[in-house]
């Protein structure tokens, strides 16, 4: 009897959370929704509505509206506004839905307040942090966000040439005699290779070195054994690598095996393979003014610079730090979220464990190029 | 008493009509024919058989006249090997044994040389390997002088001859100390097979890069890269530069193109500018302003 009243009890209690979820829903989940009824979010009654209701109009893609209710704008046009938001070029930003967001008030007065909104972007490599300080306006009775345009550079019409070097591959055919040559590939080698323990599991971090004269496809996959012999886990390196590598191109890479015990392993299975790929060796990008940031929040800070004529959509940037001995003691990875223009920088940032950034002495950052016009 | 004589009669005859029909179900087949060569087979007897002929991946069945030449066209019997012919007749069966050897002519190498791509100056690093078949894929048992030649990228070609051993004949080659693509062939009587074998300049040695101002920056650019024997790294390698420069760093990574590998750094007076490519270092320049 006890358990049917229990059961009753859950059922009510449910179909009241889920009616009163409907009727009254948050506001960052409205705007993570990416919709809901237009207009539900749409106050301006005081500053921080004002930003929430541009935020939520910014996560549902309704530029229209989320432009029609800035301070500010007079001072640049809608698409100039979208262009902000979304990227120029095609990039990673253009795909990135907005996940969620955080608003700090900084500074408030009767008729101004100012906030510093975080927006944190899904994309299809992970999230991106946004940040802006939004300075908020009252207008009679409604409050309005000035919005802090940064203006996307564009490139000026122009001819660059370009020199471009490629390799296209030719491989043999079905009808081709099974002695019939075949092109070989690749030859790669691991020069260097360190685990660590660390968060509960085992992190494999090395290098890889295409040591021959043709662009390389290049996968490392890692088995850990047991003291007698057995497999304990076996992972690839997915997204902590470059997986194309040019001639005498040096990669970092790093395999993550969760719920391991260093001290379970007795050895490790190291299988690099290659494959031969067509490749071009353009854009040369160029990573400068590179610092190694400390405490409180350790990165390396640069900015990327194209030095070729032809727009990067994605830029992958990876990261190799060394101790003071020129061991491997790390290896993560960043994405520079707008399309890479030539010749114009962009800044990038790639973060280290606050507890690992104390035993870096050096470091080697190397950027990994995708054109949607082609690949690498 | 009086039954016995005709019961031996009747079964002598019986007897000797078996043995007479089975003597009349005759077939003649040669030992051995070539791949593909035509033949003919004799038979004797009266009425219809069934001749079937039974090989290595070749199976013949003909319905025929006893009595008749049993007629087989050029490339009709082509798979090597031993075979067992059979003939059946309404009562009887007669078998026959025969081999099929390859043509003593080749018409198609299948030739394995490897690697397709490899440094400059390797002792015995190149391998080929023939199989020698007739017109009808049968490999060719029977000793065969294979020439190998490598050649093709300005050195002086390297010849082997060897003679094939059931039908298999290899031989290692050294690769040139000259870059380019090899012509590796070879060849049996007047069948040829061509392979390419790529053989690349080695590591690079001697890097060496010079600066000079460009504009705002400085631009950086080696020399020609080539390796310990002359040969020029191919195009495409990569070459780093890197600036360091009050606990900053620039680095480029630049292909090679047309031999060098140029780009420009920010002009840092007193910045330090290196140059790398794989493992090989190459050397250093400090920049000052004014240079």
């Amino acid at each position: 009897m006890s358990g049917r009243l229990l059961a009753f009890v859950i059922t009510i209690a449910t179909a009241i959370l889920l009616v009163l979820g409907v009727l009254y829903p948050g506001a960052s989940a409205l705007a993570m929704a990416g919709r809901g009824a237009v207009g539900s979010m749409h106050s301006y009654s005081s500053p921080q509505a004002a930003v929430e209701s541009l935020v939520d109009a910014i996560g549902r893609r309704d530029w229209g509206l989320a432009y029609d209710n800035l301070a500010n704008k007079s001072e640049f046009t809608e698409p100039e506004f979208v262009r902000d938001l979304n990227g120029g070029y095609p990039s990673l930003r253009t795909y990135a839905t907005l996940n969620s967001f955080d608003l700090h008030p900084l500074h408030a007065t009767d008729d101004s307040a100012e906030f510093r909104i975080s927006m944190h972007w899904s994309s299809v490599v992970g999230m991106f942090d946004e940040n802006r300080d939004l300075h908020v306006l009252r207008t009679q009775d409604r409050w309005q966000v000035a919005w802090p345009l940064q203006k996307e550079p564009r490139v000026p019409p122009q001819v660059i040439p370009v020199n471009y070097l490629r390799w296209d591959v030719i491989y043999r055919g079905p009808e081709d005699d099974w002695g019939a040559q075949d092109v070989e590939a690749p030859h790669v080698r691991i020069v260097d290779m360190h685990p660590i323990e660390r968060a509960g599991g085992v992190i494999l971090l090395g290098e890889v070195l295409n040591e021959d004269v043709v662009p390389a496809f290049v996968s490392v996959k890692a088995t850990l054994l047991a003291k007698n012999g057995s497999s304990l886990a076996t992972e690839d390196a997915f997204d902590k690598m470059s997986h194309i590598l040019l001639p005498k191109q040096v990669t970092p890479f790093r395999i993550d095996f969760q719920n391991v015990r260093l001290s379970a392993v007795d050895s490790i299975r190291m299988d690099p393979s290659s494959n031969l790929i067509a490749a071009s060796a353009d854009p040369v990008i160029e990573l400068e003014d590179q610092k190694l940031a400390g405490l409180p929040q350790p990165a390396v800070t640069g900015k990327l610079v194209n030095q070729s004529g032809q727009i990067v959509n994605v830029t992958h940037i990876l990261g190799t730090f060394y101790d003071n001995t020129g061991q491997l003691v790390w290896v993560a990875d960043a994405y520079a979220n707008r399309a890479l223009l030539p010749e114009t920088p962009e800044a990038f940032s790639i973060s280290v464990p606050a507890d690992i950034s104390g035993h870096v002495s050096s470091y080697r950052v190397v950027a990994g190029a995708y054109s949607s016009s082609r690949f690498q | 008493m009086r039954m016995r004589p005709l019961l031996t009669l009747v079964a002598g005859f019986v007897v000797c009509a078996t043995v007479a029909s089975a003597q009349m179900l005759e077939f003649e087949l040669p030992r051995s024919i070539e791949a593909g060569a035509p033949f003919s087979i004799t038979t004797s007897g009266n009425g219809k058989g069934v001749f079937y002929l039974v090989g290595p991946g070749q199976v013949v069945r003909r319905e025929i006249q006893l009595g008749e030449k049993v007629v087989f066209s050029p490339g009709e019997v082509h798979s090597a090997g031993h075979y067992i012919a059979i003939l059946a007749g309404d009562d009887s069966t007669r078998t026959a044994e025969m081999d099929v050897t390859a043509s003593m002519r080749p018409a198609t190498l299948s030739f394995l040389a490897k690697p397709s791509r490899l440094s400059v100056d390797q002792p015995n690093a190149i391998s080929g390997v023939v199989y020698i078949f007739d017109a009808f894929r049968n490999l060719l048992l029977e000793p065969k002088e294979v020439s190998f030649e490598l050649s093709g990228t300005g050195a002086a070609p390297q010849t082997r001859t060897v003679s094939s051993h059931n039908g298999v004949a290899w031989v290692r080659l050294n690769s040139a100390p000259k870059a380019g693509s090899g012509q590796f062939q070879a060849r049996v009587d007047n069948v040829t097979e061509k392979r390419i074998v790529q053989e690349v300049s080695g590591e690079p040695c001697n890097l060496r890069m010079s600066a000079h101002k460009s504009g705002q920056r400085v631009a950086v650019e080696t020399a020609p890269l080539l390796d310990c024997r002359g040969n020029a790294v191919p195009d495409g390698t990569i070459v780093t530069f890197k600036e360091t420069y009050n606990g900053e760093e620039t680095t480029v990574d630049v292909p090679l193109k047309r031999g060098v590998a140029r780009t420009e750094l920010p002009a840092r007076n007193e910045g330090l500018i290196s140059v790398a490519t794989g493992v090989v270092m190459g050397n250093e320049i400090r920049w000052k302003e004014g240079q």
